[in-house]
């Protein structure tokens, strides 16, 4: 009965989405202020249903009740409840209800939060959000019905890939999917400013907060994915450049663009069009990521061409969605303008040179991507487009940015002073110097480089952190009153800037100083990696709630006095009929120690691999530092989403 | 055409391949010197089977296969370029996860470039115009 209420609350959602896609456009259009405001409960009528439909497939996954058939191809009974709840989203159909979800939280919250919007423009913002919710409830209905029936139901559950039976993939479909999701909004924004042909600083500023927001989400869902990938694929890497990957990586890329251009438009009113149409690229990257992962093109084009109901669906969103907006932009963007104008050398232009990098490298990404797809299409031949393809190619491109990331902060609006901000950064230079010079002694040319960058931007953040409270040159109280003043935007950014710094010198130090080691041990062997003793005690036999389990005791020795130990799993999943790896991973947070065994070998003993990862975890915490530093500018009280309102009664202070 | 038939076969392996566990110790050759050299070449070699893996991650039953021959191949005095010409020969350019150049990749390789030169066009005209 409950899966029924879900369906027809879905479908109720539809009705007021379409209603709201209209009706508003034209009370906007025509100054009715009743259409117009229909928008606004509209909004949130339809996340109260969604919601209602999400609690109803949630309740069927956590009841286990088989006879739907969602919860009978993806669940078990014998699950653990975390995954009973996570497994809602862990298939095709309940991860839509997801997007669903959170696409209409972030219509109900423009509508909710929205009250210092002009009538007309909130109206017509809400009308664009329920274009798009329109397609993807239709989608859901037509295609992907979470609530269909099977009859007889089946005694138990086809079980859930045991892949996906971690905490860390787990959530990592919220996070990105807030991210993704959390793009309509600006694309919302903009088709909306399109249609009035008007974007001013206003827009920017709001539209700024969304994308942050969004930019955290993405950012902490990519990061959630690459960890969960470092632990439980088991071979030590954490990007591999995959199709699925890149599906998250080009609206990120695409997004941290959006970020800056959008501080231009809304500080100096520059780089007006150009922001408008990042909008609408960053969301259309995640309508493109949703069909590359939705539609089996990956797995092989003609896999997508005997089965095309879906991807079909999606392309068809996607080039209405996309072609729509740039067909509009085509047109409005003239009467939009581009903004105000400034020199090269400036803030805006380092964060347009930011742009340029940025949208070079997603373009690169997607070519990668849709390369082999396009080749195997024309019947033109299959290629593998492999990390070493975007290794060669993304790397370079990205690199001046990060060579400018620590001097564009330190330039002033309109015109800069180049000179004058190398020479502040002579700090910045002095540890990119040492950290290049420790790495060529140990013969890294290519760590030199990376950490070089590292600390060139790590230091340049705080050099500029430094110089707006005249650290070090005025009176502490005068540091400390600047300090107090500074703008939540200013610690933000900088402290994202920080998290980049973090980030690289994770990737630059495990990809060159990783150590691994692969052998095959019996009970009392030991080996050395990294100054470590590993000896490996032997292997128990152990039962989880849905799974058994072989797990190593492998006791890390230093300098013969134990230091820990280790317990590396290799799990079987009777009901999936498939083995998972677990690693056991000791970390210091310098490096991690990290060990997986293998298939037992009755002669030649138990494969055992163990790896040494220098600063690895720098990797994702500096993914968390960059999406703090997110949040931190979102809770900037010149982006507080009431503030504009508020702000004209006390004359601004900054 | 043989060459597709028996990609289709490996696909259908696909779905019924037992995971095992990636790299075995017992398949690492003797000679560390050799041994190196087959890790490094097996990780630019895409299991053909599976999304994007290196035959040196995989656990699939062919990316086992692929490691034996290259093993072997090496063993039997292959150089590099020897040993990787005869996995392309029998599986084709798309078991390299590097690309390699020729005139069906000329835009993938040359595309990158590409889109760099147009972005710093465009600045310097959008400048010039502006002065």
């Amino acid at each position: 009965m409950t899966a029924e209420l879900g369906h027809f609350a879905l479908a109720l959602a539809l009705g007021l989405a379409l209603l709201q896609a209209t009706l508003p456009l034209y009370g906007a259009a025509r100054a009715r202020p009743a259409l117009m405001e229909l928008a606004r409960h509209t909004a949130i009528g339809q996340f109260i249903l969604v919601a209602i439909a999400f609690g109803a497939l949630a309740r069927a996954y956590v009841m286990s009740d088989f006879s739907v058939a969602a919860v009978a191809q993806n669940s078990h009974s014998l699950k653990p409840l975390l995954y009973r709840m996570t497994g809602v989203w862990g298939n095709h159909e309940g991860s839509l209800l997801l997007w669903l979800l959170i696409l209409t939280l972030f219509g109900a919250m423009v509508a909710m939060f929205g009250g210092s919007l002009r009538k007309a423009f909130q109206a017509r913002v809400l009308a664009v959000q329920a274009m798009i919710g329109t397609g993807f409830l239709a989608f859901t209905l037509l295609t992907s019905n979470p609530f269909a029936r099977v009859w007889p139901p089946p005694l138990d559950g086809a079980g859930l890939n045991p892949l996906l039976q971690d905490p860390g993939l787990a959530f990592h479909p919220p996070l990105l999917y807030f991210g993704y999701v959390g793009l309509s909004v600006a694309f919302s924004f903009a088709v909306a400013a399109l249609i009035e042909g008007r974007v001013d600083r206003a827009w920017a500023r709001w539209v700024r907060p969304w994308t942050l927001a969004a930019w955290a989400g993405l950012t902490a869902g990519i990061a959630l994915g690459s960890w969960w990938a470092y632990y439980e694929l088991g071979w030590g890497g954490f990007w591999f450049w995959d199709p699925v990957e890149n599906a998250s990586f080009m609206p990120w890329l695409a997004a941290t663009a959006l970020l800056h251009s959008a501080i231009a438009a809304e500080r100096r009113e520059a780089l007006r069009s150009w922001t408008v149409l990042l909008a609408i690229v960053a969301f259309s990257l995640s309508l493109l990521g949703a069909f590359l992962v939705r539609s089996g093109v990956l797995t092989s084009v003609h896999a997508f061409a005997t089965d095309p109901e879906r991807g079909v669906f999606i392309l068809l969103l996607l080039g209405i969605a996309t072609g729509g907006a740039l067909a509009l932009y085509a047109w409005r963007a003239p009467a939009v303008g581009t903004g105000v104008p400034f020199r090269p050398v400036s803030r805006e232009g380092a964060l347009l040179l930011n742009n340029l990098v940025l949208v070079t490298a997603c373009a690169t990404v997607l070519l990668g991507t849709l390369y082999p797809l396009f080749l195997d299409a024309l019947d033109a031949g299959k290629v593998s487009v492999g990390p070493p393809y975007f290794a060669a190619t993304f790397v370079p491109l990205v690199a001046p940015a990060l060579v400018a990331m620590a001097v564009g902060p330190m330039l002033a609006w309109k015109r800069g002073d180049l000179a004058g901000a190398l020479g502040r950064l002579w700090l910045a230079a002095l540890g990119a110097a040492l950290a290049a010079g420790a790495a060529l002694a140990y013969g890294e040319t290519l760590a030199a480089l990376g950490l070089a960058a590292a600390a060139w931007i790590g230091l340049g953040a705080l050099v500029e952190w430094g110089e707006r409270l005249r650290l070090g040159r005025a009176p502490v109280e005068e540091v400390r009153r600047r300090a107090r003043s500074m703008p939540r935007g200013a610690w933000g950014a900088g402290l994202a800037h920080l998290g980049v710094a973090v980030v690289v010198a994770g990737i630059t130090a495990s990809q060159c100083f990783q150590s691994e080691l692969i052998l095959a041990m019996k009970p009392g062997d030991s080996a050395r990696i990294a100054g470590y003793e590993i000896r490996f005690d032997g292997v128990s036999r152990i039962q989880g709630p849905n799974y058994r389990a072989d797990r190593a005791t492998l006791s890390v020795l230093d300098d013969g006095a134990p230091l820990a130990v280790l317990g590396p799993e290799r799990r079987f999943y009777p009901v999936e009929r498939q083995h998972t790896t677990e690693a056991a991973i000791r970390t210091t947070f310098l490096a991690d120690l990290y060990a997986v065994i293998g298939e037992d070998d009755a002669q030649a003993g138990r494969t055992v691999r163990l790896y040494h990862n220098p600063l690895v975890p720098w990797i994702w915490i500096g993914a968390i530092v960059m999406a703090l530093g997110a949040l931190l500018s979102l809770s900037d009280r010149r982006l507080r989403l009431a503030v504009p309102a508020r702000r004209r009664r006390q004359p601004a202070t900054a | 055409m043989t060459r597709l038939a028996a990609v289709a076969g490996l696909l259908l392996a696909l779905a019924s391949a037992p995971a095992l566990a990636a790299l075995d110790a017992s398949e690492m050759l003797a000679d560390p010197a050799l041994e190196a050299r087959a890790r490094a070449l097996a990780k630019g070699l895409r299991c053909v089977v599976c999304q994007n893996q290196s035959i040196d991650d995989s656990a699939a039953d062919l990316a086992r296969d692929l490691r034996q021959s290259l093993r072997e191949r090496l063993l039997a005095g292959d150089s590099d370029e020897e040993a990787l010409a005869y996995l392309t020969h029998r599986y084709g350019d798309y078991v390299l996860l590097e690309p390699p150049l020729k005139p069906a990749t000329w835009i993938l390789w040359f595309a990158p470039a590409g889109f760099a030169a147009v972005a710093l066009l465009l600045a310097v005209r959008y400048f010039r115009r502006r002065e």
